[in-house]
C-alpha cells in the first residue's frame, strides 16, 4: 500500500503514472456578498490526501488574493478615473489592477501543485478557467496501486 | 520528440461556446444574436451628429466659438466609444457547468432533498446563503446546471447565465451586466449630454439665423435642423429618463432585474444586503470598482487535436493580452486538465501529447470509472446541444 516516492515526485510523473479518480469542487462562500471568497470549509474525500491545514492555508490565500482584486480604495478609483478618461483605450497599454492579481494566482498555483499537491495525487485548478465558481481539486490515483493512500510521511517530505 | 504540426485552422473556445451569442474579429467582439436595432441606435448617433457636424457647426464656429463643435467632437467621441465598448464586452456571462461539476451539485441535491416518492415532484432547488446576515435564495439554473451566484440571472435571449444581470438591451445588442454597466451607464449619461448639447445648439443657431435671415430662409438653408430637433427631443425623453433611472438604481446599489421582481422591496421581503447604505459609498463601488476579467476563455484555443498546439498557444495567447490574460500561464500550470473535455476523452490526448516514446497502449484506457464519471457520458449529451 506504500507508493514509491518517486511516482508523485513532480507534475509530469503524476500525469504519466497516474489516473484521476475524483474531483472535488470547493464552492464559493458568499458570507460577505459577491466578492470572490472560497469555503474553507475540509471536504471529506481530502481526509486521507493532505492534511487540513495545508488546504485551509491554500483557500486562504487564495482568498486574499482575491480581495486584493476586488478592493475598492484610493487604487481601483484611480485606475477607473484615469481610464475613463482615456476612454478606455488605456487598457489596451497597460494591464488591470485585476489581471495582474490573476497572474499572481496563477503563479501561486503553479507553485502549490509543483510542491504541495502534486507529491499528494492532487491538483488544483484555477478557478478562473471555471467562471470563478469553484476551486476544482482533482484526486489522482496510482494505476498500479489498488489502495488510495499516498499521504505517507516520506512523500510529503520529499515534496517539500 | 519531433512535433508534429497540424496545418489545419485552430479551433478557439468561442467557436464552442453553448449561448445564442454572436462573435467576430476572432472571437474578440461578442454581442447578442439580434443586432438591428444596435445598427438603428448607431446610424441615429452618427447620423445626426454628422448633421450637425455639416449644418450647425460651421456657422456657430464662426458667430459664437470655436469650441462649440470641438467639445461636440469629444462628446460623440465619448458617446460612440462606450456604446461600442457596452455592445461588444462580454457583459459577465458565466460558463456553463462541465459534466463533473454538473454530476456533483446533483449529487449534492439529492443529498439534501433525501428520498423522494415516486409520483412526487422533487422540490425546487434553492439554495439559501447568509449575506450580509440576510438569508438570499440562490436559484439553480437548469441550462447551465449550476446554482446562479448571487445577482446573476439567466438571461433568455442570449441563453446564458450573467452575473449581476442588469437587463438586456436591445439598443446596444447585448446583455448589460457586472462588466460593462458602468460603460452602459456612462453611454446613457454621455447620450444624454449630447443629445441636450446638440438640441440647445440647435435652437441657438435657429435663433441666431433667425435674427439675421428670418425662420424660414434659416430653416431652408439648413435643413438639417429640422430632423436633428426631431431626433433630439424624442430621445431625450427617453434617454435622459433612463439616465435618471440609473443613477437611482446605482445609489441604491440595484439592479434593474432586481427592481422589476421588486426583490429588495415590501415590507416581509429582505433589505437589500448588498448596498453600502451609503450614496457616495454606492456609487464608487459601481462606477469605480476593479474591471473585472472575462471569464470566458473566448479566444483560447481547443485542445482537440492529438498534438498540443503549443506555438499556436503562445502566438494567439499574445495577440490579444487585455482578453485573456491568464490563458497562457494556467494552461501551462494545469495542462492536464483540459476545458471541455471529460477525464475519458481527455486521456488519450494527454497521453499522445506528451509524444513520449515510452507511453505505452495500456497507459490510454480509460480509468475504471467511478460513480461520477459513470454519469458523465448523459450529462455530456445534455449540455453539449
Amino acid at each position: 500500500m506504500v507508493l514509491q516516492n518517486k511516482e508523485f515526485h513532480n507534475l509530469q510523473e503524476l500525469r504519466h503514472s497516474a489516473s484521476l479518480a475524483n474531483k472535488v469542487f470547493i464552492q464559493r462562500d458568499y458570507t460577505d456578498g459577491t466578492v470572490c471568497k472560497f469555503q474553507t470549509k475540509f471536504p471529506s474525500e481530502l481526509d486521507s490526501r493532505i492534511e487540513r491545514t495545508l488546504f485551509e492555508d491554500t483557500v486562504k490565500t487564495l482568498n486574499n488574493y482575491y480581495a486584493e482584486a476586488e478592493k475598492i480604495g484610493g487604487q481601483s478609483y484611480l485606475e477607473g478615473c484615469l481610464a475613463c478618461l482615456t476612454v478606455y483605450l488605456i487598457f489596451l497599454c497597460i494591464e488591470t489592477r485585476y489581471e495582474k492579481v490573476l497572474k499572481k494566482i496563477s503563479r501561486y498555483i503553479q507553485e502549490q501543485n509543483e510542491k504541495v499537491y502534486a507529491p499528494r495525487g492532487l491538483l488544483i485548478t484555477d478557478p478562473i478557467e471555471r467562471g470563478m465558481r469553484v476551486i476544482e481539486i482533482s484526486v489522482y490515483e496510482d494505476r498500479g496501486s489498488s489502495g488510495s493512500s499516498s499521504g505517507s510521511s516520506t512523500t510529503s517530505s520529499s515534496g517539500r | 520528440m519531433s512535433a508534429v504540426m497540424i496545418t489545419r485552422k485552430v479551433t478557439r473556445k468561442w467557436e464552442k461556446l453553448p449561448g445564442k451569442n454572436t462573435f467576430c474579429c476572432d472571437g474578440r467582439v461578442m454581442m447578442a444574436r439580434q443586432k438591428g436595432v444596435f445598427y438603428l441606435t448607431l446610424f441615429l448617433i452618427v447620423g445626426t451628429c454628422s448633421l450637425f457636424f455639416a449644418f450647425e457647426c460651421p456657422y456657430l464656429a464662426v458667430h459664437l466659438s470655436p469650441a462649440i463643435p470641438v467639445f461636440a467632437v469629444l462628446l460623440f467621441v465619448f458617446v460612440v466609444a462606450m456604446l461600442l465598448r457596452t455592445s461588444f464586452s462580454d457583459p459577465g456571462v458565466l460558463p456553463r457547468a462541465l459534466p463533473e461539476e454538473a454530476n456533483f451539485i446533483e449529487m449534492e441535491i439529492e443529498a439534501a432533498n433525501g428520498n423522494v416518492m415516486a409520483g412526487q415532484r422533487p422540490p425546487p432547488r434553492i439554495k439559501n446563503v447568509q449575506i450580509n446576515n440576510q438569508i438570499v435564495k440562490l436559484k439553480y439554473c437548469y441550462t447551465c446546471k449550476i446554482f446562479r451566484p448571487p445577482r446573476a440571472s439567466h438571461c433568455s435571449i442570449c441563453d446564458n447565465c450573467v452575473d449581476r444581470f442588469d437587463h438586456h438591451c436591445p439598443w446596444v445588442g447585448n446583455c448589460v451586466g457586472k462588466r460593462n454597466y458602468r460603460y452602459f451607464y456612462l453611454f446613457t449619461l454621455s447620450l444624454s449630454l449630447l443629445t441636450i448639447y446638440i438640441f440647445a445648439f440647435n435652437i441657438v443657431h435657429v435663433v441666431l439665423r433667425s435674427v439675421d435671415s428670418g425662420f424660414m430662409n434659416t430653416l431652408k438653408e439648413t435643413p438639417g435642423t429640422v430632423l436633428e430637433v426631431l431626433v433630439c427631443f424624442f430621445t431625450l425623453w427617453s434617454v435622459v429618463g433612463l439616465t435618471g433611472f440609473h443613477t437611482y438604481l446605482i445609489s441604491l446599489n440595484q439592479t434593474t432585474n432586481e427592481d422589476i421582481k421588486g426583490s429588495w422591496s415590501g415590507k416581509n421581503r429582505v433589505q437589500n444586503p448588498y448596498s453600502h447604505k451609503n450614496f457616495i459609498k454606492n456609487c464608487c463601488e459601481v462606477l469605480c470598482g476593479p474591471t473585472y476579467p472575462s471569464v470566458l476563455d473566448r479566444r483560447g484555443v481547443m485542445l482537440e487535436d492529438s498534438t498540443r498546439p503549443t506555438p499556436s498557444d503562445a502566438s494567439a495567447a499574445s495577440t490579444y493580452k487585455s482578453t485573456n490574460p491568464v490563458s497562457q500561464t494556467t494552461k501551462s500550470s494545469a495542462p492536464l486538465i483540459p476545458n471541455e473535455h471529460t477525464p475519458e476523452e481527455a486521456k488519450p490526448s494527454i497521453g499522445a501529447g506528451t509524444q513520449k516514446s515510452t507511453s505505452s497502449p495500456k497507459e490510454e484506457k480509460p480509468p475504471s470509472p467511478t460513480s461520477p464519471n459513470a454519469v458523465a457520458p448523459a450529462v455530456i449529451k445534455e449540455s453539449a446541444h
